[in-house]
Order: C-alpha cells, then sequence, then structure tokens
C-alpha cells in the first residue's frame, strides 16, 4: 500500500508497510499513481501526453523512472505487501497485554469549571471524591505485580485536579521510589495541571520528581479565559500564567507540555500556538475538542477546511524558526523517522484496557481515562484485579485490522488505530472509527512528514 | 535516482525482527489524553 500527496510543492510517495518515503518529482508521482494498473506503454504514452511540452521527459527517460521504481519494489521499500493481513485482529496483542501503564485519578474534583472538559468539571458525571493513600498504593502495588517482565512504568496523576489531592501525590511517589529498587522497575511520573494551585512546593517536588508535566493553557487570554472558568465564573488565565512560566524555567530542560484545547471558538488555533510562544513556552500541543456533537463549542466537518489551512500554517512557522534557530515542538508533528516506533508498536493499537489502565479514585479499573464515566466499561479493582477478563479480550482485538476503515487506510501506522474512547463516543463500538478525528489526524501526519523534508533539505543544502 | 529521492526511515518490516519490547512509552500518556498517534514516540531501544 502507498499513498501519495503534495504539500508545500513536494510530491511526496509514502511506502506503508516498509515505512519508506520517497520525495519524487512531478513525473515520477504521476508514473507511480499509474504504475499497479497500467503497463508500460500505457504509461509512456499517457506521461508523454501528460509532458508534451517538457523536453526533459522523453520515453528513454521514462524507462528509466520505471527501472527504478521496479528497484525500490524489489528492496521493500515500494508497494510493499502487508505482512499481516493473514493474522485475525486479536492475534497481533497476544504478547503485548502486560500491564505498563496507569492513570491515576488522584482527585475526582475540581477547581475549574471548563466547559468542554470530558471529565464533566472534574468528578466524571459523579460524586465528588479524591483518592486516598491505601487506594493509591494498592493501585502501585497492582502495577507492580502485573507488569513482570516491562521495567518503565508510566504513571500519570490526572483528575479532575490533582494539585487538589498533592499530599497523597507526593506520599505515593515515595512509595514508588522505595519500591523500584525491590522490583527493578522505573516508575516515570506525569503530572497533568490546571496550574491553579501550583506554588513552591509543588515546584520544587514535580520538578524534582515528574518525568512529565503537562500543563492546560489554550493560549490567547481571551480564549483560554472563554471556557476555562472558575467556580464563580471568572477566568484563570492570569493566575496560572505566571507559575506555568516559573514552573517551566525552573524545570531544567526536563520534559513538559503546555497543552491547549481548541474547539469551533478558536479555528485559527496557530495564533494561540504563537501566543505560547510569546509567553516563552516552546514544547507545545494542541488538542482539537472532543465533546457531544451537540454542544456549542464542537468542531464539525465543515470546519475542517480552516483547520487543514491552520495545520499547514503552523509547519510553515515551525519550519521558519527551525531557519532561524528558534526551533519548538508540536507535539502532533514529533516524527522521528529513523528511531520511531518499531511494526509491533504501530500494529497493537493505543494500549487501553490492555497495557494500559485507569485508577478511579475508589479503586475502580477502567480501560482508559475516557471510559471511566460508562459504569459498563468497569473491569475490576486494584484490589481483586481483573474481575471482567472478557473486556481485555475485547481491547486486546482493538488494533488496526479490527475494521476495514482502518484496515484499507493509509495513515493507520501512524495512528495504530486511533482512540478506542472516541470510537465508542461517536460510534457506540470500541471497533468504530471517529471520522472527524482520522481526517485531522491525517492531514497532521501529512504536515509532520513535509515538516521534516523542508528540514532535511535546509540542513543539507 | 533522477526523479525519486528516498528518505531515510527505520525500516518497518525489519524492525519486526528485532522490536516488540514493550519498553516504550504508552500512546497515551504524555500530552494528548484525546486521541491516539505514535509516530511522535521515540523507540527505547532504537535496534533499528
Amino acid at each position: 500500500m502507498i499513498h501519495q500527496f503534495k504539500l508545500d510543492g513536494f510530491c511526496v510517495v509514502l511506502d506503508i508497510y516498509s515505512g519508506a518515503i520517497h520525495v519524487v518529482d512531478p513525473v515520477a508521482y504521476d508514473i507511480i499513481a499509474l504504475y499497479q494498473n497500467h503497463s508500460a506503454e500505457q504509461i509512456i504514452s499517457i506521461i508523454l501526453e501528460r509532458y508534451a511540452k517538457d523536453e526533459d521527459v522523453t520515453q528513454e527517460d521514462i524507462r528509466l523512472c520505471l527501472s527504478d521504481i521496479e528497484s525500490l519494489i524489489k528492496a521493500n521499500k515500494l508497494f510493499s505487501k502487508d505482512p499481516f493481513s493473514a493474522l485475525e485482529s486479536h492475534e497481533f496483542k497476544k504478547t503485548n497485554t502486560t500491564l505498563k501503564a496507569m492513570c491515576i485519578h488522584i482527585a475526582h474534583t475540581c477547581n475549574l469549571t471548563c466547559d468542554y472538559c470530558f471529565a464533566k468539571q472534574g468528578n466524571y458525571q459523579g460524586a465528588d471524591a479524591v483518592m486516598s493513600y491505601e487506594v493509591g498504593k494498592q493501585a502501585l502495588d497492582y502495577l507492580i505485580r502485573e507488569s513482570e517482565g516491562r521495567r518503565n512504568l508510566e504513571v500519570d496523576f490526572f483528575g479532575g485536579e490533582p494539585l487538589m489531592n498533592w499530599q497523597v501525590i507526593k506520599d505515593l511517589v515515595a512509595y514508588a521510589r522505595e519500591q523500584e529498587s525491590i522490583h527493578d522497575k522505573n516508575f516515570r511520573f506525569t503530572l497533568t495541571t490546571n496550574g491553579v494551585l501550583i506554588d513552591d512546593d509543588v515546584i520544587e517536588f514535580a520538578n524534582k520528581e515528574m518525568h512529565n508535566v503537562v500543563l492546560s493553557l489554550d493560549g490567547r487570554k481571551e480564549v483560554h479565559d472563554r471556557l476555562r472558568k472558575t467556580a464563580n465564573g471568572r477566568g484563570s488565565y492570569d493566575v496560572i500564567v505566571p507559575k506555568f512560566q516559573e514552573f517551566v524555567e525552573k524545570r531544567g530542560g526536563k520534559d513538559y507540555y503546555l497543552r491547549g484545547t481548541y474547539t469551533n471558538q478558536n479555528i485559527d488555533f496557530t495564533n494561540d500556538i504563537l501566543h505560547m510562544l510569546d509567553l516563552g513556552f516552546r514544547e507545545l500541543s494542541m488538542e482539537p475538542v472532543v465533546c457531544s456533537p451537540d454542544d456549542e463549542v464542537a468542531l464539525t466537518e465543515k470546519d475542517l477546511p480552516a483547520l487543514f489551512e491552520q495545520y499547514e500554517l503552523l509547519g510553515h512557522e515551525m519550519l521558519k524558526r527551525y531557519k532561524q534557530n528558534d526551533e519548538f515542538t508540536f507535539y502532533h508533528y514529533i516524527m522521528d523517522l529513523n528511531a520511531g516506533p518499531c511494526l509491533h508498536k504501530r500494529i497493537a493499537g493505543c494500549g487501553s484496557g490492555t497495557e494500559y489502565l485507569a485508577v478511579t479514585p475508589w479503586g475502580d479499573l477502567y480501560p482508559c481515562h475516557q471510559f471511566v464515566t460508562h459504569p459498563e466499561f468497569k473491569m475490576g479493582n486494584v484490589w481483586d484485579g481483573i474481575t471482567k477478563p472478557e473486556k481485555i479480550d475485547d481491547f486486546a482485538k482493538c488494533n488496526i485490522y479490527a475494521n476495514p476503515t482502518c484496515r484499507d487506510c493509509w495513515a493507520k501506522m501512524f495512528c495504530a488505530g486511533g482512540c478506542t474512547a472516541n470510537a465508542y463516543h461517536t460510534t457506540g463500538s470500541i471497533f468504530g472509527v471517529y471520522e472527524f478525528g482520522c481526517e485531522l489526524f491525517k492531514k497532521r501526519v501529512e504536515c509532520a512528514i513535509v515538516l521534516q523534508i523542508a528540514k532535511g533539505l535546509h540542513v543539507n543544502a | 535516482m533522477k526523479r525519486i529521492q528516498t528518505i531515510e526511515t527505520r525500516d518497518l518490516i525489519k524492525s519486526l525482527a528485532t522490536g516488540g519490547c514493550g519498553e516504550c512509552q504508552t500512546s497515551c500518556q504524555s500530552a494528548c489524553k484525546t486521541s491516539c498517534g505514535l509516530t511522535n514516540q521515540s523507540c527505547e531501544n532504537d535496534k533499528g
């Protein structure tokens, strides 16, 4: 399978199964498009007619290009075959169901009332709650126990707003550090916060212990304050921005992401990314809102052309700043072409319900944080473990071969089948396809690839 | 090749033999939490 696209003057051909990327000229682009359904003589005739005004395009030249294409096919770098087409979808995860990551819902309560929150203002449509140390300790013990053979363990302190239960986070981190040497594990903690309660203690502790921090800011003040409000309706921008700046300044180069959400209220989200840059942040993420189509801030298909344009603008800005030695990171445009994920990772799906579980404040286990509002997805608890193993079996079948849409999609090796929760929320099935999200994802992949190509050409110029 | 330039990338089919250790980051765990992408992740072992 291949995928061809043109963007920013580049003609690109992706070979999906090998991962090869070819930058071609328009003639080769057209020849490759014709290759599988036309004979050599037919291709020569079509190309000579199409490029009649181009003296460089001769019969000999086209035959040479066809020969180059055949060489790439023999090298398994073009039109490479699907190595898994004969396997059933459930066979892919047989070796990948070992638990290694946990989203700990340390607080189902929040000090903001963001209108678009999928956690429904922090409490996931339930009562406000915070996790006790004992429940958290049981969760960590469960993760250690169930992660046999895995050394790197990821724990995200999530909410609601995690800093509303800060002391328990500190105590749990201390407990995990004690357990690391006993069990030969390496905990990587992430803290996701809205920033309101950040103080010197949080900055000092998190910058020492948190492998990553995710700081929620939507961008420009008017954009952020429109939806990210306190209980009394006031915006939170002025409170959190100085705290985030101090937090990041003292982070000493450790990982962080300034993470925004865009909605139909700020389709021009590139301006929010530029604002984040103006504030001094360089590690950025901006996500499309995930909410009901009926929500007043929901994105719809009619927004796609404008959003595609924004993603292209963002790529241009990143390239411009790269050339000026003022590079910044956009989460979805990170792409290490030489050392990215292996094929096992790419076919295995997101890991929800198998490698990754969410734990509620009272110790129940769910496939991921986005399923916590659905009691039917409860899989067990941190004391008894998985009490509904059939749920794991369901999620183990979720991957790029689970439905024909994914199986036939060129982007499957980049998204691993997408977000199971989004699929469920839009189609009612974890095996469904969140088509709107797919369209945005595919555009981001194309922009990210072209950015990598343009950066490479700049380096080699 | 006159009209085709191939960018150096990790050979995914070859990675079948060397990959699969499972030590890499879970896709959703870093920054998004509302989508799934994995090209932005690194291989822990970079085995090629």
